[in-house]
C-alpha cells in the first residue's frame, strides 16, 4: 500500500452519475476519493478508487473495513418512474440503511445525504416558501415517491441518534444540467412540453454544478443539519419556455391527468401523471438558512441555469 | 393613462431578484399595471370610491383588517386601488387569498402576478417581516357570502391575524368598506350547488349575474392599533384583543352607513 492510500478517504456513493462525477472533479485534487456505484465510472480520474457494486450488498462494508473513511457523501439514490416500485424502494431504502450503518460502525466523522426539495411535494395549499420544518407531504399525492421521503427521514433520524457524526441533509430544488436525465431537465428539453391551461406556477431551478459545490461545502468541518438549497431564485414556468424557445401545449387540467396516465401506461410518455402537480402547484423552498450559514451564492445565473439543459 | 410620474412612483414598489421581472412571490409589475387599469377605472368611475383616513397608514409593516362583503371580492380590489391612488407614497398591498384559489386555472396565475398570495401564516409572517402591507378579512367567506338580511353585521372573526400581529409586532389598521354589501345582495345560498362545484357558497342574487351593481363605495381607514402580549396565548385572551378591532370596524361601519345619503350616489 502506498502512503497516499493510507490517507483518510471520502466515500462517494452514486459516483458515476452526473452529480457524482461533478463532485469528484471538485474534490479529487485535495482528497482521497473512493467511489461506489453499480455503474462503471466513465472517464474516471486516475487518483480515484472505484468499487463497482450494489450498496445493498454486504461486500460494501469492506470499503469501510479496509480504509479509514472520514466522510461519506450519499448520492446513490434512484428516481426512475419506470422501475418497479419494489426494486426502487429496496435500492433506495436498503442502500441508505447500509450506508448509514457503515457510517455509524466505522467511525465516519461526516455524512452528507443528498435529498431533494421534492420531498415537500407540490400542493395548492403550500406556502410560497417552505422552510426545513415543513412536513414532508409529497407522498400524499404521489405515493411512489415515499421511498425518497424515507431516505430523508432515515438521514434525519441518523442525525439525532449519532450526534458525534456531523450529518448534513441537503434538499436542493430541481436540479438541471446538460447531461442530467431527471424529470425537470427532460421536461425542459422537450420542444413541445405540456403545460396546464391557466396555470403558471413559480419554479426554482439549480445548476448541477451548484449542487456539487453545495455538497463540497457541506463536507467542511462544523457543518451539520438539514438544509434547503436554492439556486438563483424563482421564475414563472412560462419564463422557462420563453428562455428555451419552446412552444408549450396547453392542456386543460381535468383531462391532462387521465390522458397522461394512459400514455404513461403504454409507454408513450416518460412522466407519470402525478408529476403534473409540479407544473400546476407551488413547491418552492426557503433556502435562507443554508445561504446565511455558508455565505452561499450559486455560481450560475438564472439564465445560465435554465439554458444548461440545452447543453450550452 | 395614469401619467409617468405616477408610474415612476409605482416602479419603486417592485422587488425583483432576477432578470425575469417577477418577484419571488410571483408578482409582476408590468402585468399588474395592465391588470389594475380596469380596477382603477372601477375605482374612479364605477364604484366612485370615496376614501377617508388614508393618512392613518403607518410606514412599514401593517395589517389591514377589513369587513368582507358583497359576494364578489371587489372590496379587496378597491382597498388595493385606494392605497395605490390615494396613498402618499403609493403603496402596494397583498391580500391573503383563499386556499382553494391556487387550484383554479387562470385565476391562480392572475392572483399571483398581481401580488396576491395564499393566506398561510408562514406567507403572512414572511411578508410582514419584509415590511409589506397585508390585507386580511378575518370573516373570510362567512362575511363575503352572508345573506342580505345580515348586511353590515360583522360575522365571527378568526384569531389568526392577531397572533401574527403580536408575533411580528405589526400595527393593525381597521378598515370599513361601505357600499359593497349592496353590489350583489344574496337572497339565498344554494349549498348543494356550491358543494358540487367546490365553491365556498353559491349565492342567488336578483341580477343572477356575477357582476356587481354600481354602488358607491366609501372606504374608511381607522387609526393604527398597537397590541402587546404573547402570540401563543390562550384563545380567550386573543379574543379580547380581536374584539377591540372588531368593535372599531363595526363603529366605522355604522357611522359610514349613517352618513351616506344614498346607496348609489
Amino acid at each position: 500500500m502506498t502512503e497516499k492510500n493510507l490517507r483518510p478517504a471520502v466515500v462517494l456513493t452514486g459516483i458515476s452519475g452526473n452529480l457524482g462525477r461533478c463532485l469528484t472533479k471538485l474534490l479529487h485534487k485535495d482528497e482521497r476519493i473512493i467511489g461506489i456505484d453499480r455503474r462503471p465510472f466513465v472517464g474516471k480520474p486516475k487518483d480515484v478508487e472505484m468499487v463497482q457494486g450494489d450498496l445493498r450488498k454486504k461486500k460494501i462494508e469492506d470499503v469501510f473495513r479496509r480504509n479509514q473513511v472520514k466522510a461519506v457523501v450519499h448520492m446513490g439514490i434512484i428516481h426512475d418512474p419506470r422501475m418497479s416500485a419494489e426494486d426502487h424502494h429496496s435500492f433506495n431504502v436498503l442502500g441508505t440503511t447500509r450506508v448509514l450503518d457503515c457510517a455509524a460502525r466505522f467511525g465516519v466523522k461526516k455524512l452528507v445525504v443528498l435529498s431533494s426539495a421534492d420531498v415537500y411535494g407540490p400542493n395548492p395549499e403550500n406556502s410560497n416558501f417552505l422552510t426545513e420544518e415543513a412536513p414532508l407531504m409529497a407522498a400524499s399525492r404521489f405515493p411512489s415517491v415515499r421511498d425518497l421521503i424515507e431516505v430523508d427521514m432515515l438521514a434525519h433520524g441518523f442525525f439525532w441518534r449519532h450526534p458525534a457524526v456531523e450529518t448534513v441533509v441537503l434538499r436542493p430544488v430541481h436540479i438541471v444540467g446538460a447531461t442530467i436525465k431527471n424529470a425537470p431537465s427532460n421536461y425542459l428539453r422537450n420542444k413541445r412540453p405540456w403545460k396546464l391551461a391557466g396555470f403558471d406556477p413559480m419554479v426554482q431551478l439549480i445548476h448541477m454544478e451548484d449542487v456539487a459545490r453545495a455538497m463540497a461545502e457541506a463536507l467542511k468541518e462544523g457543518r451539520k443539519g438539514v438544509y434547503n438549497v436554492v439556486g438563483p431564485g424563482a421564475v414563472p414556468l412560462s419564463a422557462l419556455f420563453k428562455e428555451l424557445g419552446s412552444s408549450p401545449l396547453a392542456i386543460p387540467h381535468p383531462i391532462a391527468r387521465p390522458v397522461l396516465r394512459a400514455l404513461f401506461k403504454y409507454r408513450l410518455a416518460s412522466f407519470p401523471p402525478e408529476e403534473l402537480d409540479h407544473i400546476q402547484f407551488l413547491c418552492m423552498v426557503d433556502g435562507a438558512r443554508w445561504a446565511s450559514e455558508t455565505q452561499w451564492h450559486p455560481a450560475h445565473s438564472m439564465r445560465e441555469t435554465i439554458r444548461s439543459v440545452l447543453g450550452e | 393613462m395614469m401619467g409617468s410620474a405616477f408610474e415612476e412612483k409605482i416602479a419603486a414598489l417592485s422587488r425583483t431578484e432576477n432578470e425575469y421581472g417577477v418577484d419571488p412571490f410571483g408578482f409582476s409589475l408590468d402585468y399588474s399595471l395592465s391588470a389594475v387599469a380596469p380596477i382603477i377605472w372601477m375605482y374612479k368611475h364605477y364604484h366612485r370610491v370615496e376614501t377617508f383616513g388614508i393618512r392613518n397608514l403607518p410606514k412599514g409593516r401593517v395589517l389591514l383588517v377589513s369587513n368582507h362583503s358583497g359576494q364578489l371580492p371587489m372590496d379587496g380590489a378597491m382597498i388595493g386601488a385606494a392605497m395605490l391612488l390615494e396613498g402618499d407614497p403609493p403603496r402596494s398591498m397583498r391580500a391573503m387569498v383563499e386556499k382553494w384559489m391556487p387550484s383554479l386555472p387562470w385565476v391562480s396565475t392572475f392572483m399571483a402576478r398581481v401580488g396576491q398570495i395564499v393566506g398561510t401564516p408562514e406567507n403572512c409572517r414572511r411578508l410582514l417581516e419584509n415590511e409589506e402591507a397585508i390585507l386580511v378579512f378575518p370573516e373570510g367567506t362567512r362575511g363575503l357570502n352572508k345573506l342580505w338580511a345580515k348586511r353590515y353585521q360583522l360575522q365571527e372573526f378568526g384569531l389568526g391575524f392577531m397572533r401574527l400581529a403580536l408575533e411580528t409586532n405589526t400595527p393593525i389598521v381597521p378598515v370599513a368598506v361601505v357600499g359593497a354589501e349592496e353590489q350583489a345582495p344574496s337572497i339565498m345560498d344554494l349549498k348543494p350547488v356550491a358543494r358540487l362545484l367546490g365553491f365556498p357558497a353559491f349565492p342567488v342574487t336578483p341580477t343572477g349575474l356575477p357582476i356587481p351593481l354600481p354602488t358607491r363605495y366609501r372606504i374608511y381607514f381607522g387609526a393604527p392599533l398597537f397590541f402587546t402580549g404573547r402570540a401563543d396565548d390562550e384563545d380567550a385572551e386573543l379574543e379580547k384583543k380581536v374584539k377591540v378591532v372588531r368593535a372599531g370596524i363595526q363603529t366605522m361601519l355604522d357611522a359610514g352607513v349613517k352618513a351616506r345619503k344614498h346607496v348609489f350616489w
